[in-house]
């Protein structure tokens, strides 16, 4: 795929979704033994050009998401690298054990995108939210689960995810009109973190669509005279402890996601940095163990505290 | 069945289109799931104008029981609870705005008749079981009905509770199967064949009946004349059109979910005044 900067423009316009599609399609032409199923959400997950140009790498299951998994792994057994996409609640919840026995435990390879994850499908209530998909999975052995920050990172994410050994699951967050967070390539590795601001007081951990919000949260600390370092985690599982290990020097450290505070990337990070006698404080922020009632996705992103504004005010009260 | 009780049914489901068609304008560009609910504007209007026993009370101990496990299609319920008397017209215009109470799936909220949280598909019918289940233990003789799609049948954990249900004999649970032959991005055909639903449900012990699921006399005959002799669930199958009620919805998939234009929001009134 050519990454220019009109490319980038028209991923972001699009979202992390359509995006999703496109480079689906790209990746199918390249690589022969590979075959995408869905379960009766192919125009939802930017497939449809995909079903019209390769039918014979593509499979619907209907509204099965179970059975989706064990047929991708069943695939997959026999040589044929798997993708596999639903909305993020149908793609981890609904299959859990499946994805448990047989990418967990059997290692039968494929790779999960779970669309239209955290907050952005408020209107539709929490049926379609989804913020447990992390730490569910999270307790299973054997799979990396990576949060893309931006459309570009979708495809590159997506690109590792194809050729690594392991089962991955991507959470695709955002809405269209995906923030952009890289104007331009960079190296992506699953597994190794990316700093995006540099700063030395506070160290900003974030994952997701969310990343943008933090950006910004920096800026406004920066104005303060605060200095901000921001990394994009944008894999949980491994998690980055090169980066945790530096994480030891700063003031505080704060983990931002669209996803409950328990289980997800704040979790992963204390769950390390717990092994150090005196790690920094660690300020969660995320959704708070709660449902609550639905709504748009901005809205949403400030009545759970994720708005710029709201992050900065939730970081200085924890800074003394 | 008598002509004016018809008529009152045939009243009801033109308010109930009315007032999808408004919720789903007022909701712009949020979008809304219009084919799947006009398809089961007729069912639920049979059900909550005749059918269904219950009173000024949502949570009266002695109501019969609903679930829409097909939980997209809430526009249609939510226009029957407003018919009701349990919500308001205005509440209506609050349709997937933020902190409403009537999002884009019903949410579980007793006060205003919505008894479970549905969207995620292929639920509803195990909890239509346990309080099938729990009316019987109870020894009370109220009823259970249920709507699920179509494509919904694509799901196992819906023929889990096939099996379930007809093992427990649970002769007072009902289930509207909507028969649109259309599911999220294609006909049933094309996507997950459901072919003869009919012979799938009697052979999980259903009593089972093929019906025009938009014939309202047909739909009451069914209630006036069932004869419960055998202990078994009951299954209808509704013959349904997805989109029913507007040219431009009429087995037009593109409806499943989409944004109501002003223009088309007029089209639609206009249709609905030329019907009446
Ligand atoms: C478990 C689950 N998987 C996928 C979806 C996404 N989805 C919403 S509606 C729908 C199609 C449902 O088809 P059907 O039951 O026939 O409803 P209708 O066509 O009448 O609207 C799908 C796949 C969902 N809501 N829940």
């Amino acid at each position: 795929m050519i990454i220019d900067e009109r490319n980038i423009k028209m991923w972001s316009t699009i979202g992390a979704r359509a995006t999703f599609g496109i480079a689906a399609l790209e990746i199918a032409k390249k690589i022969d033994n590979l075959i995408v199923c869905t379960c009766d959400v192919s125009t939802s997950a930017g497939l449809d050009r995909f079903r019209k140009t390769l039918p014979d790498k593509y499979y619907d299951l209907g509204i099965a998401e179970q059975n989706l998994i064990g047929v991708a792994a069943g695939l997959a057994s026999e040589g044929y690298n798997v993708i596999t996409t639903t909305f993020a609640p149908f793609q981890t919840l609904r299959c859990c054990e499946q994805i448990k026995v047989n990418l967990g435990y059997m290692k039968q390879k494929i790779c999960m995108v779970g669309i239209g994850s955290g907050l952005a499908l408020g209107t539709l209530g929490f049926t379609h939210c989804c913020v447990e998909d992390v730490g569910v999975l999270r307790s299973i052995p054997n799979l990396n689960i990576v949060s893309p920050a931006d459309s570009l990172e979708t495809i590159k994410a997506l690109e590792a995810a194809v050729n690594s050994e392991k089962s991955t699951y991507l959470r695709l967050t955002g809405s269209s009109n995906n923030p952009i967070i890289y104007n331009k390539d960079y190296e992506f590795k699953i597994g190794k973190s990316v700093t995006l601001v540099d700063g030395n007081d506070i160290i900003i951990f974030c994952a997701g669509a969310i990343t943008k919000n933090c950006l910004t949260a920096a800026e406004i600390l920066q104005k303060k005279n605060i200095s901000v370092k921001v990394v994009n985690m944008h894999t949980i599982k491994p998690i980055d402890k090169n980066i945790l290990d530096e994480s030891q020097n700063f003031k505080l450290i704060v983990s931002v996601e669209e996803h409950n505070i328990y289980g997800g990337l704040g979790s992963a990070i204390a769950e390390y940095n717990s092994t150090f006698t005196n790690s920094p404080k660690q300020l969660f922020l995320g959704i708070k163990d709660i449902y609550g009632s639905g709504g748009t996705y901005d809205y949403l992103k400030e009545k759970h505290r994720l708005d710029p504004e709201k992050i900065v005010e939730d970081i200085l009260k924890n800074l003394d | 069945m008598d002509k004016s009780n018809i008529n009152k049914i045939q009243n009801f489901s033109k308010s109930i289109r009315r007032n999808i068609i408004d919720m789903a304008f007022s909701a712009g560009a949020s979008s809304a799931h219009l084919g799947g609910a006009l398809s089961i504007v007729e069912i639920i209007s049979t059900l909550f104008c005749h059918v269904m026993k219950y009173n000024d009370d949502p949570q009266w101990q002695d109501r019969d029981r609903f679930i829409l496990s097909k939980g997209h299609a809430c526009l249609a319920y939510y226009a029957a609870l407003c018919e009701i008397g349990y919500i308001s017209k205005d509440e209506l215009q609050t349709f997937e705005k933020d902190s409403s109470k009537l999002l884009g799936h019903p949410v579980i909220n007793r006060e205003i008749g919505i008894d479970f949280s549905n969207g995620s598909l292929g639920m509803g019918l195990s909890l239509g079981i346990g309080v099938a289940l729990s009316l019987k233990k109870r020894k009370k003789n109220n009823r259970v009905f249920v709507i699920i799609g179509d494509g919904e049948c694509n799901e196992g954990s819906v023929w889990e509770a096939a099996m379930a249900a007809s093992h427990f004999k649970l002769n007072n649970l009902f289930i509207f199967i909507d028969n649109n032959k259309f599911q999220q991005t294609g006909t049933n055909d094309q996507i997950m064949k459901t072919s003869d639903l009919r012979s799938k449900w009697e052979s999980f012990g259903w009593e089972t009946i093929d019906i025009d699921g938009h014939n309202i006399k047909e739909l009451c005959n069914y209630f006036e004349s069932m004869e419960d002799s055998e202990l078994k669930p009951k299954a209808i199958i509704a013959n349904t059109v997805k989109g029913k009620g507007f040219s431009f919805s009429e087995n037009n998939n593109d409806w499943h979910h989409s944004i109501l234009t002003k223009k088309l929001y007029d089209q639609a009134l206009e249709e609905l005044e030329v019907n009446k």
